[in-house]
């Protein structure tokens, strides 16, 4: 493959799939919120306010989706703790709104939130201060998540823990987060998390201007993760972060200092991670500590794996499509849900190693699809060593 | 018919006046209808002649008020011992226990106490048994006298210590005057004397007294005013504290060995699998579940079938869920796992997809709520010792337990030829491979054998857990830790981390409470896994870099 020194705009145009997905973004990022806006009711192009809002909720999944490709698919980094990123850009932009809502709360306590009067506390907590304003709160949205990532990753990349081994310390940092904000002493709501929000920058959160507003946000959100995330992965530094996952000790060996490569990368997926969440709260109005559940971090990795990993817009559209189906299957089989959910875990992984992006090439090329079954039938002839990646 | 079962109780009474002492009959009589006064102190002054009395009914008529079935009659006030049953009540005399028949509800009116009396009453209840001729009773007779302190028993108490002959019953019966003697006496020498014997049981109930006796006033005084005995007091007081704390350690060793245990069989089939495959599966926590159900449907059966036989079903529940949730691994193993060999972050995705769909199963098949499994006998109850130790029946089966299931692991690795492959497939799976193992086959056994360990786990998870669909999730991520922690490819390792984690847990929950303690765990390994990345004990060679 060339190092394409063509500008990024014409790399996109090149790419057809790329092109028609983030061209239907753009499009949709325009026209959902006209017609949900100014088209009356009756008419059959109207999109209903609902619609606006889950889809704008999908988007955010979508960008959290694109955060994770870029770890995993890019650098084989298996993170099964992105979803405490989303969720601390979440609780930054919870804050905030959470000091707006000012008298207007159930204790009409203009100095303090609900629950800190309900908890007795007598003053605001230290690290609440400057929340009240919206760009610091935006600030901390993008610096709380990249700093935790930059920490964690400073010290589990420097140490070499790889493969299965990060995985599971992912899963342990988003568990222990999940457990400390449960406790009602963080002073970040325990239980309940922060909810009950009334507006955002003087604008009700409650209005369909509102909701189209952050649907309009979210796709640019993701078009822009997007554009950074590709940018990153066809610069030369892009190559670096392949080669590692690839052959890790060979990029060693080559003079790369790994360490630093993967550190940056997890970093910037953290930010984007955080952003997501930061658009994602003020949508569904609630953030709890429930999004730092290590089962919603998994969840994430199969919109990933369905979509395609390492393909950064397969992402998009599995995060898209299996929250759709989500919401469509909890509604019509309750029951049935976690058994499509733990299905598609299974066919994605068995059947689809790319992803629905990737699926194309067999359909193309039938010769590629019968080694992959051969390999599949005889996994042995195939295996060489024994663990590892 | 109650006027003519009156006449009756008359005369049984008689004959029972003939066949005692007749003094004593007459005073226990009045003292009886004494108990029907005004006043609750009057109440109190009779119940404490009753007590004098030493007749062998006392105890019956004190235990009757205690629990309200004393009752007296409405129209002359005569005193009964009546039980209700249903719209009547039956009577019985309380001099005699003869039974006197029925009678309307209305005809009777209840005799009242307060709590203050409740208390006195149980303290002169257990002096009354002090003289019992049953050790045990004598014994729990005297812890009553102690917590209820209640200074007219002083002379009972002392009567009691000096024809006491057993060593254990006296030291309780010392303890319970002591205590009496510090607290009501106004002699300071024998207050002094009472805090230095106090100081030599170490209890929680006398830790809580001799506090108590030490607080101060909100002016900063000692509510004690005499500064020697406040002085003998405090010193008592630290002594016992300090005691205490020395047994509370030990508590916490128990609890902590307790849940290292529970860690250690949760995690210790995840330690075979990830040894040998290099996978984590993350159905593991629904092994120990389906575990956990098989044991809800063998005791099912036991129930409905052999309900005499219910304290053996988990000798048979044990074997059914290795069985059950081996045959579930062995299948995972074959339908899903083997495709996906060499790729282990596929592998956790794909048996994450698995633990969703038989969490859901289960849930389909039995609904979400929580299964009820019994407790065998053997199983209940617990050792509890006078110094506040208190260890259950069923942790410290399951300790035994989860040690007999680890070196039932250790046998099979070393020495059987199911052990030594798997060994070597553990240490370079190529060179197994062509050294003419099948590792395709030792794969798919070991991954029963993880499962099966699993399910065992599960069984034994049912006596101290709610069994319901969730159970698995639950332990998992714990396990995840341990096996982090431990290293792989190592049985020592498993059980080192287990219980080092639980042990380390019990120790930092009295100081830091329990969900802290946990994240200071966590983010223990976290940092733990950046000094070793494989472990405590991990393998070494190029094969494992790999």
């Amino acid at each position: 493959m060339t190092l394409a020194r063509k500008p990024l705009i014409m790399r996109i145009g090149n790419d057809r799939l790329a092109r028609n997905v983030l061209g239907l973004l753009l499009i949709a990022a325009f026209l959902v919120p006209i017609l949900n806006l100014w088209v009356p009711e009756s008419s059959p192009f109207h999109v209903p306010s609902y619609v606006v809002a889950l889809f704008g909720k999908y988007l955010t999944y979508a960008l959290l989706a694109l955060s994770v490709d870029l770890v995993w698919g890019y650098c084989g980094i298996l993170s099964l703790g992105h979803g405490a990123f989303f969720a601390l850009g979440g609780y930054a932009i919870g804050m905030h709104m959470m000091r707006q809502i000012g008298e207007r709360g159930v204790y009409g306590n203009a100095e303090l939130p609900d629950f800190m009067v309900f908890l007795n506390w007598q003053e605001l907590p230290w690290y609440w201060y400057g929340f009240d304003s919206f760009g610091f709160a935006v600030l901390m949205a993008l610096l709380v998540p990249g700093l935790l990532a930059f920490i964690f990753g400073w010290f589990a990349f420097r140490s070499r823990v790889t493969g299965v081994y990060l995985s599971i310390i992912t899963q342990a940092m988003t568990y222990a987060l999940l457990l400390a904000f449960f406790r009602n002493d963080m002073g970040f709501g325990g239980n309940n998390g922060l909810t009950d929000f009334k507006d955002i920058l003087g604008f009700s959160l409650q209005t369909d201007g509102m909701r189209a507003t952050l649907f309009f946000l979210s796709a640019m959100a993701v078009i822009g993760g997007y554009l950074i995330c590709r940018m990153i992965v066809d610069s030369r530094l892009g190559r670096v972060i392949v080669a590692i996952r690839d052959s890790e000790s060979r990029a060693r060996f080559l003079g790369y200092r790994v360490e630093y490569y993967k550190l940056f990368v997890f970093t910037v997926s953290g930010v984007l991670a955080g952003v997501a969440g930061a658009l994602y709260v003020p949508q569904v109005g609630i953030i709890n500590p429930s999004e730092f559940a290590p089962a919603n971090s998994i969840e994430i990795v199969i919109w990933v794996a369905l979509g395609g990993r390492g393909t950064l817009i397969g992402p998009i559209l599995g995060a898209v499509a299996v929250n759709y189906g989500k919401t469509y299957f909890t509604g019509a089989f309750p029951e049935g849900w976690l058994f499509m959910l733990g299905g598609l875990f299974i066919v994605a992984t068995l059947f689809l190693p790319k992803g629905i992006v990737g699926t194309k090439s067999i359909i193309e090329g039938y010769e590629r699809y019968r080694l992959r079954l051969a390999k599949y039938l005889r996994p042995y002839d195939y295996v060489k060593g024994g663990s590892g990646r | 018919m109650p006027k003519f079962k009156l006449h009756l109780a008359l005369i049984v009474t008689t004959f029972a006046v003939l066949f005692s002492s007749p003094a004593l009959a007459i005073d226990f009589a009045d003292g009886v209808q004494a108990l029907n006064a005004k006043s609750y102190s009057d109440k109190g002054r009779a119940a404490e002649a009753l007590a004098a009395t030493g007749h062998e009914r006392t105890v019956t008529v004190l235990t009757a008020l205690l629990n309200s079935e004393l009752f007296y009659q409405k129209s002359d006030g005569e005193v009964f011992i009546a039980k209700k049953s249903g719209k009547v009540y039956i009577l019985s005399s309380p001099l005699t226990g003869a039974d006197l028949g029925e009678t309307k509800k209305n005809a009777l009116k209840k005799i009242r106490i307060n709590n203050k009396l409740r208390g006195k009453l149980k303290g002169l209840l257990g002096g009354l048994t002090l003289m019992s001729a049953d050790a045990d009773q004598r014994f729990s007779a005297a812890d009553k006298v102690f917590k209820a302190s209640d200074p007219a028993m002083l002379g009972l108490l002392e009567r009691a210590l000096s024809r006491e002959e057993n060593e254990d019953v006296k030291s309780r019966l010392t303890r319970a005057h002591a205590a009496i003697v510090l607290e009501h006496s106004k002699d300071s020498s024998a207050r002094i004397a009472a805090a230095k014997t106090l100081a030599n049981f170490t209890n929680p109930d006398v830790a809580s007294l001799l506090g108590k006796l030490s607080f101060l006033d909100d002016n900063g005084h000692p509510i004690e005013k005499d500064a020697a005995v406040f002085a003998a007091i405090k010193d008592a007081h630290k002594t016992v504290e300090s005691q205490l704390s020395k047994w509370a350690v030990l508590g916490n060793l128990f609890q902590g060995v307790s849940l290292g245990s529970v860690l250690l069989l949760a995690a210790v089939g995840l330690a075979i699998t990830f040894g040998v495959m290099g996978v984590i599966n993350m159905a593991h926590g629904e092994m120990v579940m389906i575990g956990a159900y098989t044991t809800f449907i063998v005791q099912d059966l036991f129930r409905s079938h052999f309900p005499e036989a219910f304290d053996w079903s988990l000798a048979v529940a044990v074997p059914a869920a290795f069985l059950v949730t081996g045959a579930v691994g062995i299948a995972i193993e074959r339908g899903v796992i083997r495709f996906l060999y060499g790729r282990p972050l596929e592998t956790l995705l794909a048996t994450w997809g698995v633990s969703l769909v038989l969490q859901q199963m289960v849930r389909s098949i039995f609904g979400p709520t929580n299964q009820e499994v019994g407790n065998p006998s053997w199983m209940s109850g617990a050792i509890e010792t006078s110094t506040g130790l208190v260890l259950t029946y069923n942790r410290i089966w399951i300790i035994v337990f989860s040690l007999a299931v680890l070196a039932m692991l250790a046998v099979i690795a070393k020495k059987t030829m199911f052990g030594l492959q798997m060994r070597a497939v553990t240490q370079n799976r190529a060179m197994a491979s062509s050294m003419g193992i099948r590792s395709g086959w030792v794969d798919a056994l070991t991954f029963g054998l993880g499962s099966g360990v699993a399910g065992m786990a599960g069984v034994a998870l049912s006596q101290i857990d709610n069994v319901s669909p969730n159970l698995g999730q639950a332990y998992i991520i714990d396990s995840f830790m341990v096996v982090v922690f431990g290293g792989v490819g190592n049985l020592w390792g498993t059980l080192v981390g287990a219980f080092s984690l639980g042990i380390l847990n019990k120790f930092m929950e009295p100081y830091a409470g329990a969900v802290l303690a946990k994240i200071f765990i966590l983010v223990g390994i976290i940092l733990f896994i950046q000094k070793r990345p494989r472990g405590l004990f991990a393998l070494k060679g190029r094969a494992v870099e790999n």
